[in-house]
């Protein structure tokens, strides 16, 4: 098995994350190493591996978003992020994807992941533009469209990736939503922290108010009570967003990827070169006739050429299949793993809460119950 | 659709219970729900404050040693056995069992709705004989604003949820409905226990006709109004002013309580309204659960994969939690915004009395500018000693029944903060109890999977 681990820390005012990898793998020289980089390197990265395996159909992992509003169309409430939590946010997002790259067995061996986890200095990334997840998605779009343009008939053995494909829109179209509703929460969760601190506070002047020595006292206690409480609120909300809710827009990015629409565009790029060599064919019949032995000869040439690139269409589109299908397979896979632990963890997060609030308030019954 | 269904609560017989009480004029009245069982149990002393108190499993005996029992008599027992809701307006059912003569039944309905109770508030206040005591707070209109809006937004929406989300939604507004009916009810129903539970209101011809006439009030209403103008209540809006701007008062315990009730005033009208918001994003974040909760199932119904038993277990687990945080919420709701509202209210009262103080000790100074005038002019003396004389009396009554009855308020707010306190912390421990219940029980089921 694999013993890659990536930690990513916030560093300097230049925002520079330290990336350390703890291995036992023969690719890298060394168990233990640590180096600096910055966004725009994982960007690069991110461009290298794309433009490398995306048109052969492996799903690379998308790179985190430069924005900070998320995927989600439904803007809920203030995104009211301090610096602070951007960072966190960025990096926890930067270390999720690495994570994703390394854990996938092509991408580990390929040596730009390899330098860029272990070497000292990186060549800075050019333009980062048309890098980001959105930039790839842009590109993919324009694929697709180019594709959708063609009239396209795929064979009946093709059923298999019309149903995944299908189910990826479907599951891209839920996951969607059910981002949606937990930010929503998040939100929420938030908002329920803030109010909570501020009736704590308004509390706790009702109580040095009053004048009944008991009560007073026990509305101060309700007072601290509602404190502890909005803070777990505000933990809550914290696990709802990085368990919970950073994975479901990763997973939604993922998706989007869009290898079916590479595996289209291979086939097209088949069937062009049938085409073609089909004109070839019927121009070389023709000069058959022609008495032009030149061109007859270079007609004789360009089919040569031309049975070359529908071989190689062959190939790659036979290729582009084979990888997606187990690119697929071990999406799903983690899909699987990912889900299942994430769901614990998160059921977890909120066992933690409630059982915090039976604490808190079993302390605070018998100072009510002390009120004379 | 929704706004002309009639909600009507149980009848009487199938869930109230009433408790007789031997002794003097008192009614102490507990009564249950079945279906989101609240009783109501009375602050047994002179005026009583009563607060609601949701529990399944109500139990009754553990009530009745928080609330002290001083009252010996049932000879004035009221409650709100029913009451209907068409069109956001609501007929309440005032029902009345007596042994007192001065009543042509034994026990008797009525129909009355919330003007009527307004009605008998104002005629309460403007009764000069009253102005000694605190007046209980009426009842506030009854107000559907809250889900009504939210039934709209929901209609809005409901293109962009399941069949399933949507009825989910609309179920948790229709309760939220119910909820904000059974408390208009409940806060309706003290308004009248607080009166039939005082020596002196209990007396009230008002209160009687209230109780005892059986056509409509509102011809009487109406007259009611041009009588007298409202001409108390305008003066009262300048009381705070009045109360700040005064001396100093002689009597010590007055001016403690001025002070007192002023500032506390102002905290406990902050402290509902912070927790009203903190009340509302507690229902926000259950409603999210729903949304969650449903869209987990969809993907889980299109799964194919080991998740599938995960994403059903856990949408089933969320739609569980969503019913348990909704409950917190409204039991907070119940046990701390309405109590401090309550509160709120009955200090406000409060104030409008120690107003009523501070106008009379005006007259009476009056009365003694008038008197010494009088002397000068030789004019006029024997009337002018009488109406310093009646200021006088007027004044000290009012002092020493005004004493009696902040007195007993405190006794009674206090008393009341602790019972809803301490079962609003009971509460939270049952939920938190339950919820984690649950969660371990998924927790486990998942990690067998």
């Amino acid at each position: 098995g694999i013993n890659t681990k990536s930690a990513c820390d916030g560093m300097n005012a230049y925002m520079a994350y330290k990336v350390t990898t703890k291995t036992s793998l023969n690719l890298f020289n060394r168990n233990e190493f640590t180096v600096k980089r910055r966004f725009s390197d994982f960007l690069g990265l991110h461009s290298k591996l794309a433009s490398k395996y995306l048109h052969i159909g492996y799903i690379v992992p998308p790179a985190p978003e430069k924005s900070i509003v998320g995927m989600t169309k439904v803007k809920v409430g203030k995104e009211d992020l301090s610096s602070a939590e951007f960072v966190e946010k960025r990096r926890s997002a930067l270390e999720r994807y690495l994570m994703r790259t390394v854990n996938h067995p092509a991408l580990l061996k390929d040596p730009d992941v390899i330098q860029f986890l272990e070497s000292t200095e990186l060549p800075r990334a050019v333009s980062t533009q048309a890098l980001s997840g959105a930039g790839i998605l842009r590109m993919v779009n324009k694929a697709a469209e180019a594709v959708n343009k063609m009239t396209i008939k795929m064979n009946e053995s093709d059923a298999w990736f019309e149903e995944k494909q299908q189910q990826f829109e479907n599951l891209d179209v839920q996951l969607r939503k059910l981002h949606a509703s937990v930010e929503s929460l998040v939100c929420h969760r938030k908002e329920l922290s803030v109010n909570t601190a501020s009736f704590a506070k308004s509390a706790a002047m009702l109580g040095n108010s009053e004048d009944h020595t008991a009560l007073s006292r026990a509305l101060s206690q309700l007072a601290e009570v509602e404190e502890k409480i909005d803070q777990l609120h505000q933990e809550q909300a914290y696990a709802d967003f990085y368990l919970f809710s950073e994975l479901l827009g990763d997973y939604v990015r993922l998706i989007t990827a869009g290898v079916f629409d590479h595996r289209m565009k291979t086939w097209s790029k088949w069937q062009d070169a049938q085409v073609m060599l089909q004109r070839k064919r019927e121009a070389e019949a023709k000069l058959q006739y022609a008495n032009k032995p030149d061109k007859l000869q270079q007609a004789k040439e360009e089919i040569k050429e031309w049975e070359a690139k529908v071989q190689q269409g062959e190939r790659d589109f036979e290729q582009i299949s084979k990888n997606i299908r187990r690119e697929v397979g071990r999406f799903e896979k983690q899909r699987v793993k990912d889900f299942k632990v994430v769901i614990i963890k998160y059921l977890e997060s909120l066992v933690h809460t409630q059982q915090q609030l039976i604490k808190y308030w079993e302390a605070f019954l018998p100072e009510a119950k002390a009120i004379a | 659709m929704f706004s002309s269904a009639l909600l009507l609560l149980p009848p009487r017989s199938s869930f109230l219970q009433q408790r007789k009480i031997k002794g003097k004029v008192a009614a102490k009245i507990k009564t249950e729900r079945r279906e989101s069982p609240r009783s109501l149990t009375h602050r047994p002393t002179r005026s009583s404050a009563a607060m609601t108190s949701i529990s399944q499993d109500a139990d009754r005996e553990k009530m009745r040693s928080v609330s002290v029992d001083l009252n010996n008599d049932s000879s004035l027992l009221i409650d709100i056995p029913d009451a209907l809701c068409e069109r956001d307006k609501v007929k309440f059912t005032v029902h009345t069992k007596t042994t007192l003569n001065s009543f042509q039944k034994p026990e008797f309905s009525v129909p009355r709705q919330h003007e009527d109770f307004i009605w008998l508030h104002d005629t309460l206040v403007e009764t000069e004989e009253y102005a000694g005591l605190i007046i209980p707070p009426a009842p506030p209109k009854p107000d559907f604003e809250g889900p009504r809006e939210k039934m709209h937004k929901l209609g809005e929406g409901e293109s962009t949820m399941t069949k399933e989300e949507y009825a989910k939604m609309k179920q948790e507004l229709e309760a939220e409905y119910l909820a904000v009916f059974k408390k208009t009810v409940q806060v309706h129903e003290i308004f009248l226990q607080r009166l039939s539970s005082h020596p002196v209101f209990s007396k009230d011809r008002n209160f009687q006709i209230f109780l005892e006439y059986d056509q409509d009030l509102s011809v009487r209403r109406k007259n009611a109004k041009e009588f007298f103008g409202g001409f108390f209540k305008n003066m009262v809006k300048s009381a705070d002013e009045v109360l700040i701007s005064g001396i100093k008062d002689v009597d010590e315990f007055f001016e403690q309580e001025k002070t007192f009730l002023l500032d506390y005033f102002s905290k406990i009208k902050d402290a509902t309204a912070k927790a009203e918001k903190m009340t509302r994003s507690h229902k926000n974040v259950a409603d999210d659960y729903i949304h969650i909760s449903a869209t987990v199932s969809n993907i889980g119904a299109e799964d194919n994969t080991a998740l599938k038993t995960h994403l059903e277990k856990f949408s089933e687990l969320l739609e569980k939690l969503r019913k348990v945080e909704g409950r917190v919420a409204s039991d907070q709701e119940l046990k701390l915004t309405e109590l401090l509202r309550y509160y709120m209210r009955d200090i406000q009262a409060a104030k409008d009395l120690l107003y009523r103080r501070a106008r009379a000790l005006a007259d009476y100074e009056n009365s003694n500018k008038a008197l010494d005038k009088a002397r000068l002019k030789s004019k006029d003396i024997p009337q002018a000693e009488e109406n310093q004389r009646q200021c006088l009396q007027k004044f000290d009554k009012l002092s020493e029944s005004g004493k009696q009855e902040l007195t007993s308020f405190k006794g009674r707010r206090v008393v009341a903060f602790r019972k809803n306190l301490i079962e609003m912390a009971e509460l939270e421990i049952k939920h938190a109890k339950n919820s984690t219940a649950l969660l371990q029980g998924c927790i486990e089921m998942l990690k067998v999977n």
